[in-house]
């Protein structure tokens, strides 16, 4: 991925950390930015903050196949 | 001020894990969930003439909703006797204690948090609405359903940079959402 700036850099590894994909290196440039940078220190923290208020909450989604079930029966009707 | 129409074709696709995890909590079983939302929607179609346009297309949904709920109670309870409640003492040295006091605790949150978890997966859910269907549905994929992001780009045909760009325009929108609407 090409970034236009270190910014854009680190918002990146931060959104990849919330899944832990993000490297141990990539998290110690994120840190040393974090550091220095008032922007990315906010956004990191509202970014921690989203992905402890999704885990909090538990959301849970319909399969695809059981939104195909329902799609059906609905259309089904809409088309009588 | 225009009113709000009724779009029945993309209900599924927009308002169904709303509806779900409403349901989920209050019926506790996933298939009962998913006849009573697709009740629900049914119902919303039949009835669709008599929506005025005053609520959101997602209020009214909810209304039919709990009705249905509701519905689904009376159902189970009108087989009379299998809802009874008994209380029993289970043995003579253990009289005097209720036999729910006996049982053990699995649930470590109290009625309070959960309540107030519910409310806000349907506050993230809600958030949702209002970014482009197709970026939402890759987001809850990612997030939710912790799919891969190989299985992800495959599915949509999308490269992973495509992919982390809707991410991350998602989690923005969302994190704005949620503190205007949520943490205030």
């Amino acid at each position: 991925m090409k970034f236009k700036n270190p910014c854009e850099k680190a918002n990146h590894i931060c959104d990849k950390s919330q899944y832990n994909e993000a490297s141990f290196w990539e998290k110690v440039r994120l840190n040393l930015h974090l550091i220095y940078c008032k922007f990315c220190r906010e956004y990191s923290a509202n970014n921690q903050k989203l992905t402890k208020s999704i885990k909090d909450s538990k959301i849970k989604t319909l399969c695809n196949e059981d939104k195909g079930a329902i799609k059906e029966k609905l259309y089904q009707e809409m088309k009588k | 001020m225009s009113k709000v129409m009724l779009h029945p074709e993309t209900w599924v696709d927009r308002y169904s894990d709303y509806l779900y995890n409403y349901t989920i909590v209050r019926v506790n079983d996933h298939e009962v969930a998913q006849d009573i939302i697709s009740d629900t929607f049914l119902a919303g179609l039949k009835s669709k003439d008599n929506f005025k346009g005053e609520a959101t297309e997602r209020t009214w949904l909810i209304s039919i909703l709990k009705r249905k709920i509701i519905d689904h109670y009376r159902k189970i309870n009108s087989n009379k006797g299998k809802a009874e409640v008994r209380i029993n003492y289970n043995d003579t040295d253990n009289e005097g204690d209720w036999l729910e006091e006996q049982v053990e605790d699995f649930s470590e949150m109290n009625a309070q948090e959960s309540m107030e978890n519910e409310e806000l997966g349907l506050a993230i859910l809600g958030c949702l609405e209002s970014i482009n269907e197709k970026q939402a549905e890759i987001f809850k994929l990612k997030t939710i359903d912790g799919v891969d992001t190989e299985t992800i780009c495959n599915e949509y045909n999308i490269t992973p940079s495509n992919l982390w760009v809707i991410i991350h325009r998602a989690r923005k929108a969302l994190a704005d959402c949620l503190e205007s609407n949520w943490f205030k």
